[in-house]
C-alpha cells in the first residue's frame, strides 16, 4: 500500500510538478487568448476604415426604447437583421447590410436564425396601422405566420423615466448622444408622437429624417407599441444609397 | 494599423498554429515520455475509495502500534 | 491520534467571513433595488435576490453556528457531487420540457401563445431553454463530474469544502437569477450570453471560486500525474472564465437597474459574441464533457483510454484551433471578408482533433466490445463519442462559405446543434450519471437496468426524428427562399416557406417529447435507486477500484 511513497518521481514531483498545475493554466490560458486576440484586435481598428456613408446617426429617444423593448421580447430570436449579399436576399429584403448601419448598435441585432423574415430594411414597409393589427394579432394580416401575438404592448406605458439614464450609459460607451440630446430625451419622446408638437424642427435638427407620427393611434398614451412601431419604421432607412458607392476603395474589405 | 494586424493574424497566426502543433507532437511522440503517459494513462483504473491520506494514516496507526 | 480521526470542523474562518460579507453586499444591494429600482423588472426581480442572499446568510448562521464546514481529509467530498447529480437531473428535465414546450410553440402557433402571459412567448421561453439546457443542465453535470473526477484522480479531498459548497449553490443562485430575469423580460440578447449584468458579475465570482477550488485540488494531489481529464476541466474552467468577462463587458445604465448596453458595437459586437458563442461549444459543450469521456469510459469499461498520446495532441490541438473558428457564424455579413476565411480555414481543421478524440473514445473499447452488447450504459456513452464525430464533421461542411450561404438562418443549423447537444452532451451526461449515482450512493447498480434500456432506445429514436426533421426543413427552407420562377422572380414569399416548415415542426416535438420521455424515465430510475430500490439481479456497475481484466 506504501507504493505511492516510495515512488521514485516522488522527490522530483514536489519540486516540479506540484507547479504544472499552474503552468497549465498559463499554458491553456496563452493558447485560447493569443488566437483570439490576433482574431479580434484587427476589428476594433475598423472605425477607421469603416464604410463612408451618410446618414448613420443613433437612435431617437423613442426608437432607442423601442428597440429595448424588441431585446426585452426576444424577436432577435427569430428575427435576422443582417442582409447578406446574395441575389435572393438582395432581391427579397433590400440592399445587403453595411456594418456602418450598426455601428451604434449594442449589442448587435444581427440574429442567426430566419424563423421569420429579416427586418434589417422593415422599415417604411409596411404602414403603422399594418404593424398595429399585426402586434395584436399576427395571423389577423398574415394568416400562415406563426409569430405570437403582442397585444399588450399597445396597452402597456411606456417607461419613459428610464430613457435618460439608458442614453447616458451609451454616451459613456461612444454614442453621440449630446448633453442637448439627453436633457431633452423625455421631451423628445412625446415630440416624435405628434407632428403638431413646438419642438418639432429642434427634434428633427437632431435625429435627422426620424419619423415623426402617433405610432399606435392613440395620443393618450405613450405606449410600448409607440416605441416599437417607431423602431421598426426607422431599420435600414438610415443610409442614403444614392450617395453610396460599393466598389469604392475604402468600401472594400 | 487596421492592415498591419489583419495582415499580421492572416501570416503570423498559421505560422504560431504550426509552431505550437510541432511542440506538441514531439511531446507526445517523445519515446521517453511512455511510460510517463502509461502510468497516467491507469490513474483512473487505480483510485481508492478513499484518499491517499487515508493510506498514509493507516501506516501511522499502523506504526502507532508496533511502537506501542 | 484520535483528534485525528475525527471530522474536522472548519470554524468561522477567512472563507466563512468573505461569504458573509458577499451575502450582505448583495442583500443591501437588492434592498436598495427594490425599493429605488431604475426600471419595473429590476424591482420586480430584486425581491427574489434578496431573498436568495438572506438565504445565503441563514445558511453561514446555521452551518457555523454549528462549528463551520465538515472536512474529513481521508474521505472524499462526495455530498457535493451527489447534489451536483441529483441538481443536474432536475435541471435536465427542467430545460428539455421548455424545448418541448418551445417546439409545440413554432408547431401549433395559436394554440400555444397568451396574451395574458408575455412572460411565456416564445421569445422569452426560447432562451430559457437553451440556457436550461446548456448552462444549468450541462454546468451542474460537468461541476458535479469535475468535483468528483479531480479528487479521484488526484487521490486527495476537494482543495475546499466551503469553496466547493459555494461553487455548487452560487450556480444554482445564477441559474435562477438568469432564467427569472428571462420571463421577466430582462435580457442582454447576446445569444448564450443573455444574463444582464449583475448575473455575470455573481456568475464571474462564482467562477473564480471554481477555478481556486479546481487549482489547489491539483495542486495538493497525491498522484504525480494530472490525469487528461483534469486538462480538459481546466481548459473549460479558464477558456469560459476568459470568455464570459470579455463577451459580457457592458455599461449598465443604472447601478440599481437590469439594463446595459454592450462595450461592443455592431460589427466588432457581433465578432465578439460568435467568439464567445462558438467558443462556448467548444469549450464548455466540448471540452468539458471530452473529460467526461476520458473519464468515465476508461472507467466504466475498466481499460485505460487508447492512446495516451493521441489524448494529449487532441488536447492542445482541439484547444488551440477551436478559439479561432467562430467567425464562421458570420459568413457573407458585414465581417470582413478575411475573417471569415480565417474561421472557415480553422474550422475545417478542427476535423482533425474532432475525429481524433473520437476514435481515441471508442478504441478504448478494443477488447471488450461485447460490453455495448450488454450494458446499456456503455451503449450510451459510445453513441455520444459517435454523435460527437457526427456532428463535428457536419459542423466544418457546414462552416464552408457556399454551404453556410445555403444553411445559415434555416433549422439546419438547429438540427446541427441538437445532433451535438442531445447526442454527444445529453448521453455523455446520462452516461457519467448512470455510472456516478450509484457508485456515490453506494449501490450495486442503478434501479432499473431495463429502465436504461428504454431510455436509451426512446432517446435515440427522438434524436433521429428531431435531426432527420431539421434537415429536411432547414435545407428545404434554404433552397425555397433561393428558388425562382421562369420568369426571374422570387418562387416563394418568406411566408409560403414557413407554412412549408409545419409537418417537420410537428416532427421535431414528437423527437423532443420522446426524448423528455426518456429523461423521466431516467429521473424515475435515480430517484428508486437513490432511495435504495435496487432490484439484485439488474444492472451491476462496476465496482470501484476494480483490477482490469482479461478480454471475455
Amino acid at each position: 500500500m506504501a507504493k505511492k511513497r516510495e515512488n521514485p518521481v516522488w522527490g522530483w514531483h514536489k519540486k516540479v510538478l506540484e507547479k504544472n498545475s499552474i503552468v497549465l493554466t498559463v499554458g491553456i490560458l496563452g493558447t485560447v487568448a493569443i488566437g483570439g486576440l490576433v482574431e479580434i484586435a484587427p476589428l476594433f481598428y475598423l472605425d477607421t476604415t469603416i464604410e463612408e456613408v451618410e446618414g448613420v446617426r443613433p437612435y431617437s429617444p423613442l426608437a432607442l426604447m423601442g428597440r429595448d423593448v424588441y431585446i426585452r421580447e426576444g424577436c432577435y430570436n427569430c428575427h435576422s437583421q443582417m442582409i447578406r449579399p446574395l441575389r435572393d436576399e438582395v432581391e427579397r429584403y433590400g440592399h445587403y447590410s453595411l456594418a456602418a448601419e450598426s455601428m451604434y448598435d449594442r449589442p448587435f441585432q444581427w440574429g442567426s436564425k430566419r424563423t421569420g423574415p429579416d427586418l434589417a430594411r422593415v422599415g417604411g414597409k409596411y404602414s403603422d396601422e399594418w404593424h398595429r393589427d399585426h402586434m395584436r394579432d399576427p395571423r389577423s394580416v398574415v394568416p400562415q405566420s406563426i409569430m405570437p401575438p403582442y397585444a399588450q404592448l399597445e396597452n402597456t406605458p411606456l417607461e419613459v423615466e428610464v430613457v435618460e439614464g439608458r442614453m447616458r450609459a451609451l454616451a459613456r460607451l461612444g454614442v453621440p448622444y449630446t448633453d442637448e440630446m439627453i436633457a431633452n430625451a423625455v421631451n423628445d419622446i412625446e415630440t416624435q408622437l405628434d407632428p403638431y408638437a413646438s419642438d418639432y424642427d429642434n427634434f428633427l435638427a437632431r435625429y435627422p429624417g426620424a419619423p415623426v407620427r402617433d405610432f399606435d393611434g392613440n395620443p393618450d398614451m405613450v405606449s410600448e407599441l409607440d416605441a416599437l412601431i417607431a423602431y421598426l419604421q426607422i431599420l435600414g432607412t438610415m443610409v442614403d444609397f444614392s450617395t453610396y458607392e460599393a466598389s469604392a476603395d475604402e468600401n472594400l474589405r | 494599423m487596421y492592415d498591419a494586424l489583419a495582415g499580421f493574424a492572416q501570416t503570423w497566426g498559421l505560422l504560431f498554429f504550426v509552431v505550437i502543433f510541432a511542440c506538441v507532437l514531439v511531446y507526445a511522440l517523445w519515446p521517453k515520455n511512455q511510460k510517463k503517459f502509461d502510468e497516467a494513462a491507469r490513474v483512473p483504473l487505480e483510485d481508492d475509495d478513499k484518499p491517499a491520506a487515508a493510506e498514509e494514516r493507516a501506516l501511522d496507526e499502523d506504526k502507532d502500534k508496533t511502537n506501542g | 491520534m484520535s483528534a485525528l480521526a475525527q471530522p474536522k470542523r472548519s470554524g468561522f474562518d477567512t472563507s466563512a467571513m468573505a461569504m458573509t460579507a458577499v451575502c450582505l453586499l448583495g442583500l443591501v444591494w437588492s434592498i436598495l433595488a427594490a425599493a429605488n429600482g431604475a426600471d419595473a423588472a429590476m424591482r420586480t426581480q430584486s425581491w427574489l435576490i434578496g431573498a436568495g442572499f438572506l438565504f445565503g446568510l441563514l445558511a453561514i448562521v446555521g452551518i457555523y453556528g454549528e462549528g463551520g464546514v465538515k472536512t474529513e481529509p481521508t474521505e472524499y467530498n462526495e455530498s457535493v457531487v451527489k447534489a451536483g447529480a441529483i441538481a443536474s437531473m432536475f435541471w435536465g428535465v427542467v430545460g428539455i420540457l421548455v424545448g418541448v414546450v418551445i417546439a409545440a410553440q413554432l408547431a401549433f402557433p395559436a394554440l400555444l401563445s397568451w396574451d395574458a402571459f408575455p412572460q411565456l412567448n416564445f421569445g422569452r421561453l426560447r432562451p430559457l431553454h437553451t440556457s436550461g439546457v446548456i448552462f444549468a443542465f450541462g454546468g451542474n453535470v460537468l461541476i458535479a463530474t469535475s468535483f468528483y473526477v479531480v479528487q479521484r484522480t488526484c487521490r486527495t479531498r476537494i482543495a475546499s469544502d466551503a469553496g466547493a459548497w459555494f461553487v455548487f449553490w452560487g450556480y444554482q443562485f445564477f441559474i435562477v437569477i438568469a432564467a427569472t430575469g428571462y420571463l421577466l423580460g430582462i435580457t442582454q440578447s447576446k445569444e448564450y450570453a443573455e444574463p444582464e449584468w449583475y448575473a455575470d458579475i455573481w456568475l464571474t465570482l462564482v467562477w473564480v471560486v471554481y477555478l481556486l477550488v479546481f487549482l489547489v485540488t491539483l495542486a495538493k494531489r497525491k498522484e504525480p500525474h494530472i490525469y487528461v481529464a483534469n486538462w480538459f476541466y481546466l481548459a473549460f474552467i479558464v477558456t469560459i472564465a476568459m470568455l464570459h468577462v470579455i463577451n459580457n463587458l457592458a455599461m449598465p445604465a443604472s447601478l440599481l437597474g437590469s439594463r446595459s448596453y454592450s462595450a461592443f458595437a455592431g460589427v466588432q459586437d457581433a465578432l465578439t459574441q460568435w467568439w464567445y458563442g462558438h467558443n462556448a461549444v467548444g469549450f464548455f459543450l466540448t471540452a468539458g464533457f471530452l473529460a467526461i469521456m476520458y473519464y468515465f469510459i476508461p472507467k466504466r469499461v475498466d481499460r485505460p483510454v487508447y492512446s495516451y498520446r493521441l489524448s494529449i495532441i487532441h488536447f492542445w490541438s482541439l484547444i488551440f484551433i477551436y478559439i479561432w473558428a467562430g467567425p464562421h457564424h458570420l459568413h457573407y455579413t458585414a465581417l470582413p471578408e478575411w475573417a471569415q476565411t480565417l474561421g472557415m480555414t480553422f474550422s475545417i481543421m478542427l476535423w482533425m482533433p474532432s475525429w481524433g478524440g473520437m476514435i481515441n473514445g471508442l478504441m478504448t473499447l478494443s477488447g471488450a466490445w461485447d460490453r455495448l452488447r450488454t450494458d446499456p450504459v456503455v451503449r450510451m456513452l459510445v453513441i455520444s463519442v459517435a454523435f460527437y464525430g457526427m456532428s463535428t464533421f457536419e459542423g466544418p461542411v457546414m462552416s464552408i462559405r457556399a454551404v453556410n450561404s445555403l444553411s445559415h438562418y434555416t433549422d439546419w443549423t438547429i438540427g446541427h446543434v441538437h445532433s451535438g447537444a442531445l447526442g454527444w452532451v445529453g448521453f455523455i451526461s446520462f452516461g457519467a450519471l448512470y455510472c456516478m449515482i450509484p457508485w456515490l450512493w453506494k449501490r450495486k447498480g442503478m434501479y432499473s437496468r431495463a429502465l436504461i434500456e428504454w431510455h436509451f432506445w426512446v432517446a435515440t429514436l427522438g434524436i433521429l426524428l428531431y435531426i432527420t426533421s431539421m434537415w429536411v426543413s432547414g435545407i428545404m427552407q434554404g433552397l425555397m427562399w433561393r428558388a425562382y420562377n421562369s420568369l426571374g422572380f422570387l418562387e416563394y414569399s418568406f411566408v409560403e416557406t414557413v407554412e412549408a416548415m409545419q409537418p417537420y415542426y410537428i416532427i421535431r416535438m414528437l423527437g423532443g417529447v420522446l426524448y423528455l420521455a426518456g429523461a423521466l424515465l431516467m429521473a424515475w430510475n435515480v430517484y428508486k435507486t437513490i432511495k435504495g430500490d435496487v432490484r439484485h439481479t439488474e444492472d451491476v456497475a462496476q465496482p470501484q477500484s476494480h483490477k482490469i481484466q482479461p478480454a471475455e
